[in-house]
């Protein structure tokens, strides 16, 4: 993000380089794709928000302006607030596990070399195969019965509830999204390690600086903009995870894991309350909104930049 | 310190070890899940529900790819997804090439706003619009057709910033020298912009493929019959809630899923990688 604020400055110069044109050819242009984005991201969060003060039912034609009441009904649900814990206890542990292993990962891997190059290539796999097969596989690796990971933990006398307790279905989530994202951020930082000029690890080491310190005072401050960029995508996946909700415990046991997603999927299309799921979604929109901002502000002050 | 040199030696070839025994745990707890699906659709039924479950079927059968074939309208659901991905690479193709050649190489009134507006839908989830943009398909009568699955997805914002940048890259002078030999911009964008920026053009085509094949949550929410519903769904609908799930037959469909993709990343892994490292640091 950091990076193209950057580079846009460097490029303007040329980017106004065309001089006589028709003055309504870059409109023209831009048609397709200004429809597309006002259909399908501006017309929706305005909807969204509308139908979120009116008692909308995909049973009537009619709605009826209802006032704050879709609010005050979700705050008062036992069920949407377990939905709130849920949705933010899952984002925590996704996004802190996730970055802490991409950078354990990335600063460990990123070697040249085959074996490394292969290691890196097997954790990022994950990533680009459908959720559905992975929900599928790791479903049946956490049966509680004829599991394999039970299988192995009995041959130490233990056993874990996996996905049917209400206390280990977060975190056995947990386990399967970051299996599967931790790859991607990994590469994400790679790609900034690999950014960072050589010859500011050889001065240092000419300074006899110990690994450590090296890695605290150069290599993380270098590395802060992706950290941060990854901190965004990582809380917005967190925040919008459905896939493995409906395949693997279609938000149970006992609404445990029912999180936004889920909640305001089920609530439009199995109970036709619009109004109300629109409700559910204006807050979760205004929760990342809200992180993202925070995020932004804290890069704005934090970031070193090279 | 110099004096321990030996031992230095030793606790190095310790290191090492420790070193490679944590790679290769690390790679088998990424790799496993894939053997695993590979290993089980070789499997009868009752080697699957075996215990304690064998690492690799006794003699390995591929009936249950058949099966997986029969158990759902396969062929349909492999056409649909097909379908689905050609139509969105079209239409952005469409959207975004004009797009980028407009945010790239001109300056006009309200474009600032226009590029914050791509941004906005880079970041917004589809998952906050998905009933609205529901009902819209539903006004318009066009559920259960291909546009649903298709349309929101044709002004990529990713693919519009990738191409932007690709095209900023170009010198001007190339492309006035095309004006000024008498060019439309139709043929500078066809016959300059675009075989220059063929790799970028490649890489938004393969982020679509990998995204519209895998994906699971938009073709559940906007489609209800099995015309245009994808192999995702028809795959996750083969698990029996309640019941005995023929797990043989379920992996084998999985692996129906993975091919193509597996295909794909080992032919251009490097422009996968670099694709999706684009699709975050632009």
């Amino acid at each position: 993000m950091v990076e193209r604020i950057g580079e846009k400055r460097k490029h303007k110069a040329q980017g106004s380089g065309i001089k006589n044109y028709n003055p309504l050819s870059p409109y023209l242009m831009l048609l397709p794709a200004t429809c597309g984005l006002a259909l399908f991201v501006v017309y929706p969060l305005v909807y969204l928000f509308r139908a979120s003060f009116t008692n909308r039912s995909l049973l009537k034609p009619t709605a009826k302006f209802v006032g704050l009441e879709n609010y005050i009904e979700l705050f008062h649900s036992v069920e949407f607030l377990s939905v709130i814990k849920n949705s933010i206890l899952y984002a925590f542990l996704f996004v802190s596990f996730s970055i802490i292993f991409a950078l354990l990962f990335a600063v460990w891997l990123n070697r040249p070399g085959r074996i490394w190059s292969f290691a890196q290539s097997a954790i990022f796999i994950p990533y680009i195969v459908s959720f559905v097969t992975i929900s599928l596989v790791w479903l049946w690796l956490m049966d509680p019965q004829v599991g394999l990971l039970n299988t192995l933990l009995g041959a130490f006398g233990v056993s874990y509830p996996w996905l049917s307790d209400t206390k280990s279905v977060i975190p056995s989530l947990v386990l399967v999204s970051v299996w599967k994202y931790v790859g991607y951020y990994m590469l994400l930082l790679i790609a900034a390690l690999q950014n960072i000029p050589r010859d500011i690890y050889e001065a240092v080491k000419i300074d006899g600086a110990r690994a450590r310190t090296v890695f605290f005072r150069i290599t993380l401050p270098l590395i802060t903009p992706s950290l941060f960029f990854i901190l965004v995508v990582s809380t917005t996946e967190a925040l919008r995870i459905f896939d493995p909700i409906n395949i693997m415990t279609q938000g149970g046991p006992i609404n445990a894991s029912s999180v936004f997603v889920y909640f305001i999927y089920e609530y439009a299309f199995k109970y036709f309350r619009i109004g109300y799921a629109s409700a559910a979604g204006v807050i979760l929109f205004l929760i990342i909104g809200v992180l993202v901002g925070i995020y932004f502000n804290m890069l704005g002050k934090r970031v070193h930049y090279q | 310190m110099r004096g321990n040199k030996s031992m230095n030696i030793g606790s190095k070839r310790g290191a090492i070890i420790i070193n490679a025994l944590l790679l290769a745990i690390t790679i088998a707890i990424f790799i496993f899940p894939f053997f695993w699906i590979l290993s089980n659709s070789l499997k009868t039924y009752d080697e699957t529900m075996q215990f304690p479950p064998q690492l690799l079927p006794k003699t390995p059968i591929f009936a249950n790819y058949k099966a997986a074939l029969d158990s759902m309208p396969f062929l349909l659901y492999l056409k649909n997804s097909i379908v689905v991905v050609a139509l969105t690479l079209i239409c952005q193709f469409l959207v975004i090439v004009p797009a980028a050649f407009a945010f790239s190489l001109y300056s006009f009134r309200g474009k600032g706003l226009l590029l914050t507006l791509v941004l906005f839908g880079f970041m917004l989830p589809q998952q906050l619009t998905f009933v609205p943009i529901y009902l819209l398909f539903g006004k318009l009568k066009l559920l259960n057709s291909y546009s649903p699955l298709v349309l929101p997805f044709a002004a990529s914002s990713f693919g519009i910033f990738l191409l932007r940048q690709y095209f900023m890259g170009i010198p001007t002078e190339i492309i006035e020298a095309g004006y000024l030999d008498g060019m439309n911009n139709r043929q500078i964008m066809m016959y300059i912009m675009m075989p220059m920026a063929k790799s970028a053009l490649f890489s938004i085509a393969l982020v679509s493929f990998i995204t519209r094949w895998n994906d699971y949550f938009w073709p559940l929410v906007m489609t209800n019959t099995q015309k245009v519903r994808t192999l995702p769904i028809g795959i996750a609908a083969l698990r029996i809630t309640d019941g005995k799930t023929e797990w043989n037959v379920l992996m084998a469909a999985n692996m129906l899923l993975i091919v193509p993709i597996l295909a794909a990343f080992s032919v251009a892994h490097r422009q996968i990688k670099e694709a999706l490292i684009h699709s975050g640091i632009k």
